[in-house]
């Protein structure tokens, strides 16, 4: 099958690639590009675990075709930490505790990421919103509302 | 496997391709990329335009029109669409909001297409290449449809005709187990001189309960006035079934929303 082009900014770099025409962005970020912190849950759209942000709007990697974002800007939670340091979502996760196996964090601080980039001092209805498309298994959600209001206040502190 | 994508500037060129056999419509792919990474092996090839119209939102003279790529999170967003946010938001999480088109929700099946039962109250037309038609003939056939969608149009309710309900297992989001949209106008006296009310579940597309329509022409919102309504409700519905609800409870639990619907 003919490869396509596709080139788009994830996480501030530029990343150029020949994919196949019909691979999904997920596939592309995390088989052809190298960056897995994207999961593969469902396929379907139902648990927010390959959640990414284009251009600055929260969508699902697994039902976006990679070639429908060229010229996008991409960000995955692998953008988050700079230089080590962790983003203050990902720290709040681990200080709540709001991570067990794992897998639904990446979709979850990324959703969460959105919801703060629109909303700095969201209410708890707001992260419950925010948070409904994406799935969690082990915690019961409470450490995540938790964490992602933790993230906020801390936020507003720093910025105050 | 993977699928080929074609992309074109115009509407008329992607009807073209699209009548290549195995080739489907992408709008926001929560529909046909879901299916292709089910194993949907029907699904060998995509097409899709990038026409502006496809994704303008234009609200004139009490008239609204709304191009079939424009995602349900841009109406929900948009100033002069209020009226619609509930019956809006009812639709998945963010994200799917922010993929999911109102062109692509016409075709979702049962228990998907929530904003299609909202739509079938407003008595929407649906806009195609081969030109429009009434909402309710285009549901009836939209499996052999081949003509792609371009806008879906209709006229703005009257503040505080429309209502939307939708029921679900999962707190604040999950799948339908039943969605009821009604548009409903008072005489002076308060008895209702028009309704429309439309069932989502209730068939495998949403559906007019025509009989609980009728039955309300004439009588009061109160408890009484609505009986009779809600005694007519299940008349001509095929309830589907599935993980969610049985056909069975979606037809016993329909009277009661209907009834928290028209009495709030």
């Amino acid at each position: 099958m003919a490869k396509v082009p596709v080139q788009f900014t994830l996480n501030g770099s530029e990343e150029a690639e020949f994919i196949d025409s019909g691979t999904t962005l997920l596939n592309a970020l995390r088989d052809k590009i190298g960056d897995t912190s994207p999961k593969g849950g469902c396929h379907q759209g139902t648990c927010g675990a390959c959640s990414v942000i284009i251009d600055g709007e929260l969508r699902l990697s697994c039902l976006t075709l990679a070639e429908t974002c060229s010229g996008a800007a991409i960000t995955t939670l692998s953008g988050l930490s700079e230089s080590g340091v962790l983003h203050p979502l990902q720290r709040a996760f681990l200080d709540t505790f709001a991570t067990q196996c794992g897998f639904c964090t990446p979709g979850m601080i990324i959703a969460a990421k959105v919801l703060l980039d629109h909303t700095p001092n969201p209410s708890r209805d707001e992260v419950v919103e925010a948070l409904s498309g994406n799935i969690c298994r082990c915690t019961g959600y409470e450490p995540i509302i938790q964490a992602v209001l933790t993230a906020a206040r801390a936020n507003s502190q720093n910025a105050a | 496997m993977a699928l080929a994508l074609q992309t074109f500037p115009t509407v008329k060129d992607a009807n073209a391709a699209l009548k290549a056999a195995g080739t489907r419509y992408l709008g926001g792919g929560t529909l046909v990329v879901r299916a292709a990474n089910e194993g949907d092996v029907s699904v060998s090839g995509l097409v899709r335009s990038t026409e502006p119209v496809l994704s303008a939102i234009a609200v004139s003279g009490g008239m609204a029109r709304i191009g079939a790529s424009v995602t349900m999170a841009a109406i929900a967003r948009h100033p002069e669409l209020g009226a619609l946010a509930k019956a809006v938001r009812a639709v998945g999480g963010p994200a799917i909001r922010n993929m999911a088109t109102i062109g692509g929700n016409l075709f979702a099946p049962a228990p998907y297409g929530d904003f299609a039962v909202a739509l079938l109250a407003l008595d929407a037309t649906v806009s195609t290449d081969n030109g429009e038609l009434p909402i309710e003939t285009f549901l009836a056939g939209r499996n052999d449809s081949r003509a792609i969608v371009t806008s879906v149009s209709f006229t703005l309710p009257k503040a505080g005709t429309f209502r939307f309900l939708k029921v679900s297992r999962v707190k604040p989001k999950g799948v339908s187990v039943l969605s009821i949209a009604a548009v409903l106008e008072q005489a002076a006296d308060g008895t209702i001189s028009s309704a429309r009310i439309a069932l989502g579940c209730m068939a495998d597309r949403p559906m007019r309960a025509r009989a609980a329509e009728k039955a309300l022409l004439g009588k009061t919102l109160d408890r009484d006035g609505i009986a009779p309504a809600l005694a007519a409700a299940t008349e001509g519905t095929a309830p589907i079934t599935d993980p969610i609800a049985s056909a069975w409870y979606r037809a016993e639990v329909l009277p009661v929303h209907l009834g928290r619907l028209l009495l709030t």
